[in-house]
């Protein structure tokens, strides 16, 4: 609130009638608000702009064929502080390792993002989506399928 | 027997069955206007802006549990909100809505009955609703229940005085207890005009009636947290609602008549200026809602006690003298 917007009722409350001007004041500001747009963001239609570094679910990152980034290092799974992540990694004779399985659980994240900050080769970022919502834990419970696209998991209302 | 029972019939019908559709909707209106005082929308989510929300509030009203409480006066308990609906409904019998219209070469009027003293029917039907309030408080078995009927007899023992004594200059002045009568003397100038002191006393006091913020002493919800309602549920406790809001419209409907020249108005049908003005009084009330917190309880006693009644009572001698004087 600006300090022109507080409206003084009276700074000694023994005079009388001095409540009068004040109400008609307050009266007059109420009835200017009511001409003003509000101020409410109706979420589930309109939602308000997160920071490109806002922490929200995790994506893994393809790269221009199409191909997981990952190369299975463990490094994520290591430095989670809240032991989210698990990879198990696979690896055929001369071609990249990849990850044959990469869960991360949801719950568990605190979402600090050391991950993202670890990997050597920025597969795993996280995105702006914060409000996934959902009736079960298991579904809460990250494949590589689903870390491939979190933002289908936005709530639409 | 079309003069004594089919007009009456339909006029009936019409005025209840409009009446408390506008009255549904009239919550819609304050939660709207409260939002928007507010920088908020009020309710957008039923209907477009929320449109269908009155309907969708009895809906869910009528399918709720409804609870008697086990230490509860129960008879006292189920009469209470039954009194409130039906004196307060009572009332919109003898409000002029319009002058007399004429449709089929009949003449007719505007109201469902006009009896020669239709203010002091107001104004006691408007005080033996309140005995709801008073009644609901005082069976439900709760001490926050008990606080709000007290307030609530409090209350109309004090405001009453002042809104009869403010309505008694209108008396004076119109020479007639009927309302059509009082509309039709004010057919050049407006009784806002001739006694704006008893309007000011009549709104202030009306509100303190109506039991609204900044005057609502038994359902203080700080305080009292719901007071003589907070035991009732479900399609009682909408009927305590339907209550006050039907007396808030009777209200409005009540200053328009008294001292807004009731249906008289250029260019425009009657019935429209009417219910124009009766929005415009509902509109205020709402306006002083958003504006204005509660009073506490010794300085709501004390503006009614120290300040309304002398003045009012100062107007009607004044209004005696200035009618003394010009013969």
């Amino acid at each position: 609130m600006k300090e022109s917007e507080i409206i003084i009722v009276s700074k000694d409350r023994a005079e009388k009638g001095h409540y009068v001007k004040p109400i008609l004041m307050g009266l007059g500001y109420t009835l200017s608000n009511f001409f003003r747009k509000p101020v409410t963001v109706q979420y589930p239609d309109e939602k308000t702009q997160r920071s490109a570094r806002w922490r929200g679910l995790h994506r893994m990152n393809v790269d221009e064929k199409g191909e997981l980034k990952c190369v299975a290092c463990g490094l994520c799974a290591a430095i989670c502080p809240s032991h989210a992540i698990s990879v198990v990694p696979y690896e055929e004779e001369g071609k990249t390792r990849y990850p044959e399985e990469f869960i991360v659980d949801e719950l568990r994240c605190v979402f600090c993002g050391f991950c993202q900050e670890a990997c050597p080769v920025a597969a795993i970022s996280l995105t702006g989506v914060y409000d996934y919502v959902d009736y079960s834990r298991e579904n809460f419970i990250f494949d590589i399928a689903k870390l491939k696209d979190p933002e289908q998991f936005q709530f639409k209302g | 027997m079309i003069d004594f029972f089919i007009i009456p019939v339909i006029k009936l019908l019409l005025i209840f069955g409009v009446c408390l559709f506008l009255i549904a909707y009239t919550t819609w209106v304050e939660r709207k206007a409260l939002g928007h005082f507010q920088l908020r929308y009020g309710p957008m989510r039923v209907g477009y802006h929320g449109l269908l929300q009155p309907i969708a509030d009895g809906i869910k009203n009528f399918f709720k549990e409804d609870v008697i409480p086990e230490n509860a006066d129960k008879p006292v308990f189920i009469l209470a909100p039954i009194i409130s609906i039906s004196f307060a409904i009572m009332l919109l019998g003898v409000i002029p809505f319009g002058g007399p219209i004429i449709i089929f070469g009949k003449e007719i009027n505007l109201y469902l009955a006009n009896p020669s003293i239709g203010i002091l029917f107001i104004l006691g039907f408007a005080t033996m609703g309140s005995y709801g309030t008073i009644l609901g408080g005082w069976s439900s078995g709760n001490k926050y229940g008990y606080m709000g009927g007290l307030r609530a007899s409090a209350m109309i023992i004090s405001y009453e005085l002042s809104m009869a004594f403010a309505v008694i200059s209108i008396i004076m002045v119109s020479g007639s207890f009927s309302l059509v009568d009082m509309v039709a003397a004010q057919d050049g100038i407006w009784n806002i005009v001739r006694q704006p002191v008893a309007f000011f006393v009549f709104f202030i006091s009306g509100i303190a009636e109506l039991n609204r913020i900044p005057f609502d002493m038994p359902e203080a919800e700080s305080e009292l947290c719901c007071g003589y309602n907070v035991e009732y549920s479900s399609m009682k406790f909408a009927l305590f609602f339907i209550a006050e809001y039907t007396h808030m419209f009777v209200f409005a409907f009540l200053v328009t008549t008294l001292f807004l020249g009731g249906w008289h108005g250029p260019f425009l049908p009657g019935i429209v200026w009417f219910f124009t003005k009766s929005f415009i009084v509902i509109f205020i009330c709402i306006w002083i809602r958003a504006t204005i917190p509660r009073l506490r309880y010794d300085k709501v006693m004390k503006l009614e006690w120290k300040f309304l009644l002398p003045v009012a009572i100062a107007n009607i001698i004044a209004t005696g003298a200035v009618m003394a004087l010009l013969g």
